[in-house]
């Protein structure tokens, strides 16, 4: 059967962004032409943040890029202990990697709590980390991580995560600039441990662990801390604490873990106070430690 | 104005002149007149509108029309017919999966993508499976028991089908 589309007749019905113009390319170099020549152009990846912001016209794109037709950005890639992920790879393909979880915790961690399965389906790594939301679970990660974000514009640059994250939904990439690929090195005692909004599954608190361990003694940690401030920030005072802390104390991480949140101006909202937020971050950083300190 | 070519249950639809805006939803209801996929909360938070997209569960309500072009879109009614339904249909009615009925066609097709990724879930992973479904008389113990009873109907069959083959046959 093929509609002539007259079965319905309003139109007007569920349009609810404003209009834009579409497009698919097939190539990178096609898709930055695009975004340089298209009037107030966006980058359409798996549209699970851009798109509800749109129907609310808070996001207001006169042209639309969609990346599908460009699928070599979606991929997982293992060089040695080297990793690099394409930035159109979907949460769930990263929820699904049994490989990832052993050689990547946090990263895995981060995937299976985002969202929920429809928004893992069709969201994006790439998607998530240029939309740069505040309570997004992905900016620890990638600060943790200490990951690297390979940018594609008149000329490819890199730029660490560290660098990345710039504000509220607020991001290093240029107006021109796509994000292709993220670079990590492997992290096998890592993890992400978040309190979430129980309705958006949004990090309350989330917190990202890195360690690099001698035996069951944690030599040196990376701590990274979402939900709490305009940008994902790195706990140095925790990661300095925990130095020389067997895996296996629990209390000595605990206490390490104390102020978390320190010299940090804490956002309080209609979803937990200021305070809260605080005292959750020591109890989610520990919680994140203690993961982390086990092989996954 | 695009051309959309996609693939709804089975039956490819080409259509002209379709606005780059339409959401995949209006698409389905509005323009092939499958009224199954349902529209509860228009934000992205209650699978209401959830549809198989290359076998795969996605918010309807949260995609463009556009984007579906050159893919295949499975809705409720391309699972089963009213003389026979799809195993998960079936368990949804013995078991009372249901109360008003208004989250039961996308909470089904999220059901049959979690079978399609955990063929034997645990009671916990069915509730993880269909978090991003809500259902507002809250029946989920019997969604829960529903989507139990067809993982076990789908691993007692004599010729086991995954629930992909299911699909593509229901869709037919």
């Amino acid at each position: 059967m093929e509609s002539d589309g007259s079965t319905f007749e309003r139109e007007g019905d569920g349009m609810i962004p404003t209009t834009f113009n579409y497009f698919r390319p097939h190539s990178i170099e096609e898709a930055l032409l695009l975004l340089r020549q298209g009037e107030a152009a966006k980058i359409l990846a798996g549209g699970q943040s851009l798109i509800p912001m749109m129907k609310l016209r808070v996001a207001e794109p006169k042209t639309l890029i969609d990346l599908q037709g460009v699928p070599e950005l979606a991929h997982v890639t293992w060089a040695g202990g080297h990793c690099t992920v394409g930035s159109l790879t979907s949460h769930a393909t990263l929820a699904a990697d049994a490989d990832l979880r052993q050689k990547a915790g946090a990263l895995w961690d981060a995937a299976n709590g985002l969202g929920d399965p429809q928004v893992r389906n069709l969201g994006t790594i790439g998607g998530a980390c240029a939309h740069a939301d505040p309570s997004g679970d992905y900016p620890a990660v990638m600060l943790a991580l200490d990951a690297c974000f390979i940018v594609a514009g008149e000329k490819t640059r890199e730029v660490a995560a560290a660098e990345f994250f710039k504000g509220t939904f607020e991001t290093a990439l240029g107006a021109g600039e796509i994000l292709t690929k993220i670079t990590f090195d492997a992290a096998p005692r890592s993890a992400y441990v978040k309190l979430e909004h129980a309705a958006s599954h949004y990090a309350l608190v989330g917190v990202a662990v890195v360690l690099v361990m001698s035996r069951d003694t944690i030599e040196d940690a990376r701590i990274a801390i979402t939900g709490l401030a305009d940008v994902p920030f790195r706990a140095s005072g925790v990661e300095r604490s925990l130095r020389g802390v067997k895996g296996n104390n629990v209390a000595a991480i605990k206490s390490a873990c104390a102020g978390a949140a320190a010299g940090q101006d804490v956002r309080g909202d209609i979803q937990a106070s200021s305070a809260y937020r605080t005292a959750m971050a020591d109890i989610v950083a520990a919680r994140a430690v203690r993961v982390a300190t086990d092989p996954r | 104005m695009a051309r959309v070519e996609v693939e709804v249950n089975g039956t490819r639809h080409e259509l002209e002149g379709v606005e780059p805006r339409l959401l995949l939803v209006h698409f389905l209801r509005e323009r092939l007149g499958l009224t199954g996929t349902h529209i509860g909360c228009d934000t992205s938070s209650c699978g209401a509108c959830t549809v198989l997209l290359d076998g795969k569960s996605v918010k309807s309500c949260t995609m463009f029309a556009v984007q579906a072009d050159g893919r295949a879109v499975t809705t409720i009614e391309g699972l089963g017919s009213s003389a026979e339904l799809h195993p998960m249909q079936e368990a949804f009615w013995a078991q009372h999966g249901l109360q008003c009925g208004f989250c039961t066609t996308g909470m089904i097709m999220s059901a049959v993508d979690l079978l399609r990724r955990i063929p034997n879930p645990s009671e916990g992973e069915i509730r993880a499976g269909l978090e991003g479904n809500l259902c507002r008389c809250t029946g989920y113990e019997n969604i829960v028991a529903a989507v139990r009873a067809a993982a076990a109907a789908l691993a007692a069959m004599e010729t086991p089908k995954t629930i992909g083959e299911l699909v593509e046959v229901g869709g037919r």
